[in-house]
């Protein structure tokens, strides 16, 4: 039984769940966004500095479980230096890896492939894509905070 | 029959009589496993188990009366109106209302609060206040904020302590002769705080307030005695008192239900229908629009014969011993740090585990089959107060024991160890 829960909490996501990359406020941020999960109270503000349609740096800030924490570090990590299309698409591919929609292994990803085990538990899957909702607000500078309802 | 918090106390200070492996024998789903080990179902404040009794009296009901109430002269409908009333009646004497007109069905504890809120609410005028307390659930706030658009009605909160607690001399302060209405929890579910709802009654009807108490929480673990009380309406839940879902009660004083307009038209609440008007029908039935939940009533009525069968005195006092016990656990587990810890409390468990979020706990435990709530408990004003986001929270019925009390601090210490 553990088993499965180790495909959970895999040794990256506890680490980045303990100690997250990119965590703080970005000084020179042209690109802000906050993301709320209402259902456990997870909260996230993403800021990007996009530079001819490059993303040069992401933050994050806020505060939320272990699979909402690193996957918001796992994501801002996987972003600077990106195109803006090229992070849209990677949004793309990270939700069907968590929807099932697409079972075989995505090369893009990359190390990303550490939250598939989420899958497996259907409640924790809007953990895992609330940074990833934000994100995408970010990017299209929505006003409103995005929630995962 | 135990009828004050006093003796209250004096039961849960009792050595438990509750034969445990007995009543664990009446719940058909503890026998059942979860992620390969055996449910240890500890979130009963969110709803609880139905002894095979409810299950039965539902199935019985389908299999062989099954008809509408109130209306039919045939056989089959004359049974299932009798059944039907029959619960009322066992509801009337499980909180000790004095009259059964008293006692009107309702969905649930929501519903109940909104009936009044919607129907007393309609006497609510600009500059009336309403006060409410920082423990309630969501559902004892929001039904009074919708009220308060509607009016131009104030609401009141008054605040609780560190501990959980509501403060007794802001609440009397902020009573005045503008509070129409009062409306508190009887027993907090984010917080297992018990509120000394008889004291609180006397103060408000000095101040010349209604008292709505939100019950959800205490029928199922507590004596409840509303006449004893004093209170102006009662609410609660049946699903919580190991009844079906989609059952609900409201108590109230006949005088205030005989001058309060109807919640909902339709059938069965009426007397007589014309174009030129109608006139509604008598207590308790003005309140009970269209067909109920007649096999859900008739559950409700199982579940309160079982629990009486077993006495709430019984059952307070063994869930006081659980709670006495996983205190204790609680207290001396490093890391630990409980949110709510009034003197007078009931069977939840509020808790937050440094470096581990509330709901990576909730899914490690469940991996062991523990199931718990986990969040903000729709009480968000309360997680607000303590600053956090959520907590983790066990909830003990009778049917739990010291060994399941054990295995759910054996899931936290593992909680702990994949985080550290």
């Amino acid at each position: 039984m553990m088993a499965d829960l180790r495909d959970l909490y895999q040794e990256v996501i506890v680490d980045h769940g303990r100690r997250p990359r990119n965590f703080g406020l970005l000084p020179g941020a042209n690109h802000r966004a906050e993301g709320f999960n209402p259902f456990c109270g997870d909260r996230l503000t993403l800021q990007l500095q996009v530079v001819d349609g490059m993303i040069r740096d992401a933050r994050f800030e806020g505060t939320g479980c272990a699979i909402s924490t690193a996957s918001a570090s796992l994501m801002t990590e996987a972003m600077k230096g990106r195109s803006t299309s090229d992070a849209e698409a990677l949004f793309a591919s990270f939700h069907a890896m968590l929807t099932g929609e697409r079972q075989e292994t995505d090369a893009a990803l990359g190390k990303l492939e550490v939250l598939a085990g989420v899958r497996e538990f259907p409640i924790r899957i809007k953990c895992a894509t609330l940074a990833w909702h934000t994100l995408l607000a970010a990017l299209h500078e929505e006003e409103r905070p995005v929630t995962t309802e | 029959m135990l009828t004050t918090a006093d003796e209250l106390k004096a039961v849960q200070g009792m050595a438990p009589t509750l034969d445990v492996a007995r009543v664990r024998q009446d719940f058909p789903i503890l026998q059942r496993t979860v992620n390969g080990h055996p449910l240890v179902y500890l979130d009963n404040a969110a709803t609880t188990q139905k002894p095979v009794s409810v299950i039965e009296a539902e199935r019985h009901y389908y299999a062989h009366y099954n008809a509408n109430i109130h209306r039919g002269v045939h056989r089959l409908s004359q049974e299932a109106t009798d059944a039907y009333e029959a619960a009322r009646d066992k509801v009337r004497d499980i909180i000790h209302a004095s009259r059964r007109e008293e006692v009107v069905f309702t969905r649930s504890t929501t519903e109940s609060i909104n009936l009044v809120a919607s129907s007393y609410g309609q006497g609510m005028r600009a500059g009336d206040e309403i006060l409410v307390t920082e423990m309630e659930h969501h559902s004892n706030i929001v039904p009074w904020q919708l009220l308060c658009q509607r009016s131009g009605t104030v609401m009141r909160v008054a605040p609780i302590d560190d501990a959980g607690q509501l403060v007794m001399e802001q609440f009397a302060a902020l009573l005045s002769p503008r509070t129409k209405l009062v409306a508190l929890a009887h027993m907090s579910n984010a917080l297992g705080s018990i509120n000394p709802v008889k004291t609180l009654v006397e103060l408000a009807h000095r101040a010349g307030a209604v008292v709505l108490i939100d019950g959800a929480q205490a029928v199922a673990h507590l004596p409840v005695n509303v006449t004893d009380i004093g209170c102006d309406f009662y609410a609660f839940s049946g699903h919580k008192l190991f009844g079906p879902t989609g059952t609900g009660v409201l108590y109230a004083r006949t005088a205030l239900l005989e001058a309060m307009p109807p919640y909902q038209g339709g059938g069965d609440m009426i007397r007589q229908v014309s174009f030129a008007g109608t006139t509604w029908n008598d207590l308790p039935y003005k309140f009970e629009a269209g067909t109920p939940n007649i096999a859900g009533g008739i559950g409700l009525g199982a579940a309160i014969d079982y629990v009486q069968g077993i006495g709430l005195a019984a059952i307070a006092a063994h869930e006081a011993d659980l709670m006495n016990y996983a205190s204790e656990l609680a207290r001396d587990f490093p890391g630990l740090t409980l949110v709510g810890t009034a003197r007078d409390k009931g069977a939840i468990l509020s808790f937050t585990l440094a470096g581990v979020h509330p709901h990576d706990v909730g899914t490690i435990l469940d991996a062991q089959g523990v199931a718990v709530r986990t969040g903000h408990h729709c009480a968000m004003p309360v997680m607000e107060r303590y600053g956090l986001p959520a907590t983790v929270r066990a909830s003990f019925a009778l049917y739990n024991t010291r060994d399941e009390v054990d295995v759910l601090f054996r899931g936290l210490r593992k909680a702990q160890e994949m985080f550290a």
